[in-house]
């Protein structure tokens, strides 16, 4: 193990669930107003997943009212409080950017009903 | 000032306090064996020397060797002197850590740049470059470097196309996010210049403690 990757596993948060592109998830963020602290949930399909270990982050797409709203999470970032599979899609890329230039029904992913174990860790 | 000799291990991020995310270089800095101290006295200036990393013994020369083995020291790879006021409290064999920093303090970070061979005006020297469609451009030519008849020459000091990197470079008060003197590891906040595996030397600022 590289002396990055040891520094990095000290900060990793552990049991961060195994997200693809193509997936609906839910991320509770953490808010913080004045002295108060709320979470707020964003709700989407994750289009993209990049980088690795400490650095890994993943963007998340919802249509609200009417508009497209894209956010990009640090995985492992203290700000995330939580992150819910909803539900797996089977999807045939890994950025699914092309969704961008779609709108409606021509914008669905279809569901994968069986997912299968992701390999290794 | 006092500092240690180190090796660029690369870069990462951590998060900070309110979640947000600093990015950092990460520095195995020491342990550095005191190799010799200099003191007004006897050298005309006071320094320390430090050695870092191990190498063989047949990889130096004879008098070099010497000198380790006159302190019965295992000869260091990097031996670098620091320029210090004061040399009390440090003796040959001693070794240094990165206890010698204080997380939030900051320091400053010397190494020699990335090689970039024959570079051009806009990376060597920032210049702009020109627009890459609309009909014919300059592209990344330099341009007019001067006027005609009069002075009839090129001004000394024109920044022109040449040889960049490979030089030696100081980035000042870098913050120290992290350190760990188990793996003798810093953290400190930014870039630092060279390649990663490459030595730099972590000093102390100037008036600082």
């Amino acid at each position: 193990m590289g002396l990055i990757e040891k520094i990095e596993a000290a900060h990793l948060k552990k049991n961060v669930p195994q997200l693809r592109p193509g997936d609906t998830v839910e991320v509770l963020v953490r808010v913080i107003e004045g002295d108060k602290e709320r979470q707020q949930k964003f709700k989407g399909e994750i289009i993209n997943v990049r980088g690795a270990g400490l650095r890994r982050t993943f963007t998340v797409r919802k249509i609200s009212e009417g508009i497209g709203v894209e956010r990009t999470f640090p995985l492992h970032g203290p700000s995330i409080a939580d992150i819910k599979v909803v539900k797996h899609s089977s999807v045939r890329r890994a950025k699914l950017f092309y969704l961008r230039r779609r709108a409606g029904k021509a914008a669905r992913l279809t569901e994968k009903k069986t997912v299968e174990e992701p390999v290794g860790k | 000032m006092i500092g240690l000799i180190g090796k660029k291990i690369g870069m990462t991020q951590v998060f900070g306090d309110k979640g947000e995310a600093i990015p950092v270089t990460v520095i195995e800095a020491g342990p550095c064996t005191v190799a010799e101290v200099r003191t007004a006295e006897k050298c005309g200036y006071s320094a320390v020397q430090l050695g870092f990393g191990s190498q063989k013994p047949r990889r130096f020369t004879r008098p070099v060797l010497g000198q380790f083995e006159k302190h019965n020291l295992p000869p260091s790879r990097h031996l670098r002197e620091f320029r210090i006021a004061d040399t009390a409290g440090l003796e040959v064999g001693q070794r240094l850590t990165v206890a010698l920093f204080e997380k939030g303090t900051c320091v400053d970070v010397q190494g020699v740049t990335k090689g970039r061979g024959f570079a051009g005006v806009v990376k060597r020297h920032g210049f702009a470059a020109g627009h890459a469609s609309h009909g014919p451009t300059a592209g990344k030519q330099p341009g007019s470097i001067g006027a005609s008849a009069y002075p009839s020459r090129v001004i000394k000091g024109k920044r022109l196309p040449g040889r960049m990197g490979g030089e030696q470079l100081t980035v000042k008060n870098l913050e120290v996010v992290a350190l760990d003197p188990e793996l003798n590891v810093l953290m400190v906040k930014g870039a630092v210049p060279g390649p990663v595996n490459g030595m730099v030397l972590v000093m102390k600022r100037k008036g600082d403690s």
